[in-house]
Order: C-alpha cells, then structure tokens, then sequence
C-alpha cells in the first residue's frame, strides 16, 4: 500500500478517534472504570513506542500460560520440555576440554530456572520453601513491547504479525545489543560454531539432529521462536507438546476470548516477569 | 604535506617501528578471533560486552573531549589554542578511528556491518551513533587537514569551511550524547538507566581527552621544539580540574541516589565495583585505585605549585586519564551486566589474545595520532622558523 | 621525466603481472558446468532460464515472505506443492548439491554461506 496514504490515513484515523473517544475515555478514567497505569494483556496492536508494528486490536496475539502446580505433580516434565525444544531446534551444547558443559558459551531456548532467579522483584523474605524447589521454565517472553527489537540496528530481530518476536540469523551481525536489552536474559549468542565436527566428521556439539530445521553458525543471536516453523503447520510448540495432556503449558491467541489461553487467564491469576518495565510479556506463570 | 611524515628523527622512526609490531600481534590474533568466533574473547552469555566496546566508549569520549580545545578557539576567538586546535582536531580523528576498529572487533559477523546502512532503524540507537562517528570522523578530517593546508600555504582558511566548523562543535557532543543512550535506554539494567550517563560521559571526556592531548603537548615541548605556550596550557589545567570534579560530582550523586534509596537493583553493580558482590570482586581493586589516582590528579592540577612545574602536571595528565578510563574503560560497561537479568554473579576476564587485539587497535590509534601529529607540527615548526 | 629507468621497466612489470591470468588462461574456457537435474522431476516453481539467473532472488524473497511476514504458504506449480524452503523445499528434489549447486558455484567462484547453518541432504554429504 502506498505509504503516504497509509500514514495519512492512520493519521486521520487516530484523530478522528481521539475527537470521538477522548471525553468519553477521560469520563470512564474519571469513574475509575479503567486502571490507567495497567494496560490490558490483550493490547497487541497498540502503537507502543518504538515496536515499530501496528496491528489491529483483532489481530492474533501468541500467548503462553505456565502452570507450576502441574509441573510439581509431573517431576521430570521440565527437563522434558528443555530436551525435546532443544533437539527439535538443534541447540548445541558446547562442552569444554574436559568434557563439561561450558557456562561461558552456553545457548540456551528454555531452561530451567529457580524461583527468585525467574522473579527478582518479588520479595523473598521469609521464603515459602515449597516455592523453591518448583521447576520454573524460562524462555523469551515474546513481549508486546520488546527492548530487544528497539536495539536491534538491522531488524535481524523483529516482531512477527501473531505477535512472536523471532530472529532472521542471516541478518545478524552478532552486535549483542538486544542481549544488554533483553531484561529477561533469553538471549544467547554463537561465541563459536555449533557446527564444529569431530575427526570421525561427527558434529561435537549436537547429537540427535533434527535435519527440518537449521543449525545457526557462529557470531549470531538466537532465542527461543515460539516454534514458527511448528505452528506454521498447525503443531504446537515442541515444548507445550512434551507436557502431554498435564495441561502445564496452555498455549494460545490470547485476542481470542474462545481461546483456553484465554479462558485461563480470565479465571486464574497469574503473574508476568517483571511487568514494572512496560514490556508486556506474553508468558505468565500461575503459581 | 603529506611527505613530512615519511621523514623524521631514529626516535620517530623507531616509535612507528614499534606499534606497528604491536599493530601485527594485534591483526594475527584478530585472524584467530575471526577464525573460532568471539569465544576467542572472555566474553559469555552472561557478560556480553567486554574490553572492545568498554574502550569503545571511553574512546568516544577522548574524541569527543577534543571540541574543548576547538571551541575556545573558534567560538571565543581565544587566541593562544591557535597552536593546538590542530592537535585537538587530529586527537580526535585517530580516538574514532580507533572507535570503529573496536566496534567491527566487537562483531560477530563483521562481513555483515554494512546491514546496519542496508535496512537503516532509526528506532535503533546504533545506527544513530553510526550516523554520528563517522559524521564526526568526516568533519574532522575535512576541518583539520583544510586549515593546516592553509597555514602550509601561508593563508587563512577558506570561507567556506566556516559552516563545517561549528557543525563540529555541537557534533561533538552528539557522539557522546548518543553513545550514552546506547546504555541509558535498555530496561533491566540498572547500572546504565539513568538519565546522568550522558552528562557524566561528557564531564569524563573533557577530562580525559585534554589530558591526553596536554600530555602530548608537554612531550613534544621536551623532544620538538614545539611549545602550546603557558597560557594555553594553564587553561587546558583549568578545563581539566573542572572537568574531573564534575564527573565525579557525578559519580557522587549515583552513590547517593543508589544508597540513601537503599534499593537493591541500584546497588548491586556499585557493591560489586566498589566493595564485590557475593564474593565477587575483581574489579574492586580497579575501581578503587581509579578513585586514588583521580584524586591525586585533581590534587595536583589544583595545588599552585604542582600546576605550575610541568612535569607535576604531566604525571596528574596520566593520573586523571588513568583513572577515568578505568572508571568508563573498565568499570562502566562491565559493572553494567553485574548482576545478570536472572540475578546471577558472573565475572569476566579478558583472554590474552582479547588484550593482543585491544592492543592493537590502541596502536593504530596512536600511529595515525603520530602521523598526523608529524605533519601538524612540520607545518606549524617551518612556517614559524 | 625523472627516473625514466625505473618507471618504465616499473609500468611494465605492473602491466605484465595484471594481464598474466588472461594470458595464462587464454584459448580455453576451462570445464563448463553441468548442473545435474533430478532424474525423477520434469517441472520447477519456475522455468530453467528464470531459475539459472535469478534463483538467489527467489530464496530471498522466499525467506523474507516465510520468515517476516509468516507467510508459509506452499507455491503450487502445476498441481504440485512445494515448500517455501531450501532444505525443505529445493533440496527434496534437487538432493545432490555438489552435482547441482557446487557445479556452477565452484565454477563462478560463488560461495554462498547457506550451509553454514543448512543441511545438505544426506547422500551428498
């Protein structure tokens, strides 16, 4: 579409909508309808500031609802999750000389993490100690208004239309800046080439490859992607399939309310990462 | 003009000799980076930044710092930084030089920079502060080498170049601005959000960067017979001493607002630079003696006495530079991914050939600083004898 | 002119050394490519003449289409479904790459970096 007539057009459209909505909007504050300071889940499709993607409100918006009771029944699912993202997508694990897994170049999709490491800002003052022995899984939050797509100076990373905000590896140029970004830690960087083969011409550092999907090559980013290239055809994420019918992973379009997603986090409480930096991630976590 | 770098004393000489071998460890083990990746470097998942983009900043601000030479001279018509604007100006050149060698070292994929030009995001505060190096880099070629051409020939500089000259000005402080918005805007690091980065960036380079450049001065005074002159460089002291009690005014004010708050996220990079955190410290030492060695330096370019021997106020020149790149060449960055976003502790060292390679590009700095400082001062020597 | 004998002699060797390689490779072409073809397939998403000069385009655009704007949709030719893909897509037919891509490519001197994170399928690795 002809941009001139596209930005005028929005341009008229928010004006218009400002001219109609605004008394009404400024009324329903005033009744304390509307939680100013907390915006809706569901806002995809607001013009945030430097997301650079506007999609209407009806549009599909990826969601993620994590339920730790479930993961606490099932001992040994997380571990499942993380095995089974990790050899669908040819994640390496970079062993060092002595055999041992090397922190340093460490590349990680999901992983498993402790509660007060998942959520610093919740105060962990006379701990409840079942709490912290639960699973917890991290991985990217695929945020409405995500930093990392802000940094990036080539929208190698960018916001896909459902919502996922994923990586284009052959535009990367491994700058790291959407990892300083990334308030989560959800990103991991090539620091050398998963690709490396053994003197048999065996890969090191990948067993079990899956060949549908790619490897990357050093000196890119990569994170989790919300399972494109499986939700392309109609299967779930790798890691919401390996829990099974637990019901521990509920994956959905949060945009629709028939959705279970929806349905869940319309009855159940839940909470986010670190929802104080406007990012608006779309994993939650019940606990 | 050119020519008058190609002849020059066995200590000019063996001083080129010197970097460019420094130049060569550097280039072969930036061979082997390229070949394995940067796992070459310390850097890690948890510490993604290391010694090539903390020099990277703390070089922007030497760059940066040179415009407190230029703009007396231009904009205040203050005469005796005549002899030295050129030097500023050329300081400046050789500091982004060595700024974008330290950021292609940095990539992971440098075959791929131009990506940056190919799919331009303005929402992206590197490819602004790409826009503003070379911009920088540019005008300062172009200001530099047009007016020393011009005293070559015994003339003022043409009219026209007027305009480039102030642009440089306020594009110096652009560089700088920029490269703190690089860290001041990312949420969840709480070391780098705040609004101060960039006015404590800029009072750090005015300090650093005339240090450097009167160090320089006062070296070539003793091996040349080129001398800045007292009044020049008891104003260049002076910018100095305000400069560096600004930054650590600065520097002051996040200790303040980190431990009066008493919030945890504010604290703990600062536990970890000044005191460590949760047994990790090795930076402590560092920062400490960068805190040391600022202070003596003010004490000296403060004291009447000290001010006024030169060769006091040379070693306050290494003193303050020293400690300033500590504090932005060391602590700033690194302190910054301290703690990870998941509230771990990692420390990071830079390997040997990380530090062959920050060596390096250090030397090429200084072997373009060399080259067009043999040419400025040929020039300005010939045209006074 | 100054130094006539060593800026002579000098343009002469420069001259010499940059026509070598047409000298040395003169009066033969060398072995064309022959990129072999998939016995089993008679049609491509394109025709030859398009594919031989703009197939990089084409898994360019591919990409960009599946990746940025999510668009998966498979490209029918004929009845046929093919995946927007280069491992999933060109390489199911075209499963031997040092017959078919490595042909022109080493040819041209052409190394494009796709398998640096793509597979090759099995046989020819």
């Amino acid at each position: 579409m002809d941009d001139k007539r596209r930005r005028f057009l929005k341009l008229a459209g928010l004006s218009a909508v400002a001219g109609i909505g605004a008394p009404s909007a400024f009324n329903l504050l005033l009744k304390g309808e509307v939680n100013a300071s907390s915006p809706a889940p569901a806002s995809h499709g607001t013009e945030s500031p430097g997301s650079g993607h506007g999609e209407a409100p009806t549009g599909v918006r990826l969601g993620m609802v994590i339920d730790v009771n479930k993961f606490a029944e099932n001992p040994g699912m997380a571990q499942k999750c993380v095995d089974g993202c990790h050899q669908t997508h040819n994640v390496p694990i970079f062993l060092d000389s002595k055999g041992q897994v090397n922190p340093k170049d460490a590349i990680k999709w999901i992983w498993k993490e402790p509660f007060e490491n998942l959520f610093p800002d919740h105060s962990h003052y006379r701990r409840n100690d079942a709490l912290h022995e639960l699973p917890f899984l991290a991985l990217c939050n695929h945020c409405d208004n995500p930093p990392c797509v802000r940094a990036c100076p080539t929208k190698a990373t960018f916001k896909q239309k459902n919502g996922s905000v994923i990586m284009d590896f052959h535009r990367c140029i491994g700058c790291r800046f959407c990892m300083a970004a990334c308030p989560y830690g959800a990103r991991s960087f090539n620091w050398r080439s998963p690709r490396e083969r053994d003197e048999n011409g065996n890969l090191k550092f990948i067993k079990n490859l899956n060949e549908k999907f790619p490897t990357r090559m050093r000196g890119v980013v990569e994170k989790c992607n919300f399972c494109a290239e499986r939700i392309s055809e109609g299967l779930p994420p790798k890691c919401v399939e390996a829990t099974g019918d637990t019901g521990a992973m509920i994956f959905g379009d949060m945009n629709d309310p028939n959705a279970p997603i929806s349905q869940v986090l319309k009855s159940t409480f839940t909470i986010q990462r670190k929802p104080a930096l406007g990012t608006l991630p779309s994993v939650f976590y019940i606990i | 003009m050119i020519e008058k770098a190609l002849k020059g004393s066995n200590v000019y000489i063996g001083w080129l000799v010197f970097l460019s071998v420094l130049i060569l460890a550097g280039v072969v083990s930036y061979a082997q980076q390229y070949q394995y990746g940067l796992g070459y470097t310390g850097m890690s998942r948890d510490v993604s930044w290391g010694i090539y983009i903390s020099q990277f900043t703390f070089l922007v601000g030497v760059a940066a710092g040179g415009v407190m030479i230029v703009l007396p001279y231009y904009v205040h018509n203050f005469k005796d930084f005549g002899r030295i604007t050129i030097l500023g100006e050329f300081l400046a050149i050789a500091s982004v030089a060595m700024c974008l060698l330290f950021i292609m070292a940095d990539l992971g994929q440098p075959t791929r920079a131009l990506n940056v030009l190919l799919h331009p995001t303005p929402n992206s505060m590197l490819f602004w502060d790409m826009i503003v190096l070379n911009g920088y880099l540019f005008l300062n070629i172009l200001v530099g080498w047009v007016v020393l051409h011009s005293e070559y020939k015994g003339t003022k500089y043409p009219k026209w170049l007027k305009p480039f000259i102030w642009l440089s000005l306020p594009w110096a402080i652009s560089i700088h601005t920029v490269t703190a918005m690089l860290y001041c805007g990312l949420p969840g690091r709480h070391f780098w959000l705040t609004a101060i980065i960039a006015p404590r960036f800029l009072a750090s380079a005015f300090a650093a960067g005339p240090s450097l450049l009167l160090f320089i001065a006062l070296v070539l005074k003793r091996v040349t017979k080129f001398d800045l002159g007292d009044v020049a460089r008891d104003k260049i002291i002076t910018i100095i001493g305000y400069a560096a009690i600004l930054n650590f005014f600065f520097l002051g004010l996040e200790f303040f607002v980190a431990y009066y708050s008493d919030i945890p996220g504010h604290k703990h990079a600062l536990d970890y630079l000044f005191w460590g955190l949760e047994g990790h410290d090795n930076l402590v030492g560092f920062m400490r003696l960068s805190l040391v060695l600022g202070g003596l330096g003010l004490a000296l370019f403060w004291i009447p006495q000290t001010r006024s021997n030169e060769k006091t106020v040379m070693a306050a020149c290494v003193l303050v530079f020293s400690s300033l790149w500590i504090d932005k060449g060391l602590g700033f960055v690194l302190g910054g991914f301290v703690p990870t976003p998941l509230e771990y502790v990692t420390e990071y060292y830079p390997t040997f050939g990380e530090i062959l390679i920050t060596m390096g590009v250090w030397s090429t700095g200084f072997l373009i600083l060399t080259i067009l400082y043999k040419v400025a001062i040929s020039v300005k020597l010939e045209k006074e004898s | 002119m100054y130094d006539k004998g060593k800026i002579i002699p000098g343009i002469i060797v420069f001259v010499c050394l940059l026509i070598f390689p047409i000298l040395y490779n003169s009066g033969s072409a060398g072995v064309l490519p022959n990129p072999e073809k998939p016995k089993d397939q008679k049609e491509c998403v394109k025709d030859k003449q398009y594919m031989r000069t703009t197939h990089m385009q084409l898994i360019n655009d591919w990409r960009d289409e599946v990746l940025r704007e999510g668009n998966r949709e498979k490209v029918v030719v004929q009845g046929k479904k093919y995946d927007k893909s280069l491992m999933n897509g060109c390489m199911t037919c075209h499963t031997n790459k040092k017959k078919f891509c490595d042909e022109c490519h080493v040819y041209a001197s052409v190394y494009p970096y796709c398998w640096d994170c793509h597979f090759v399928p099995k046989e020819t690795i």
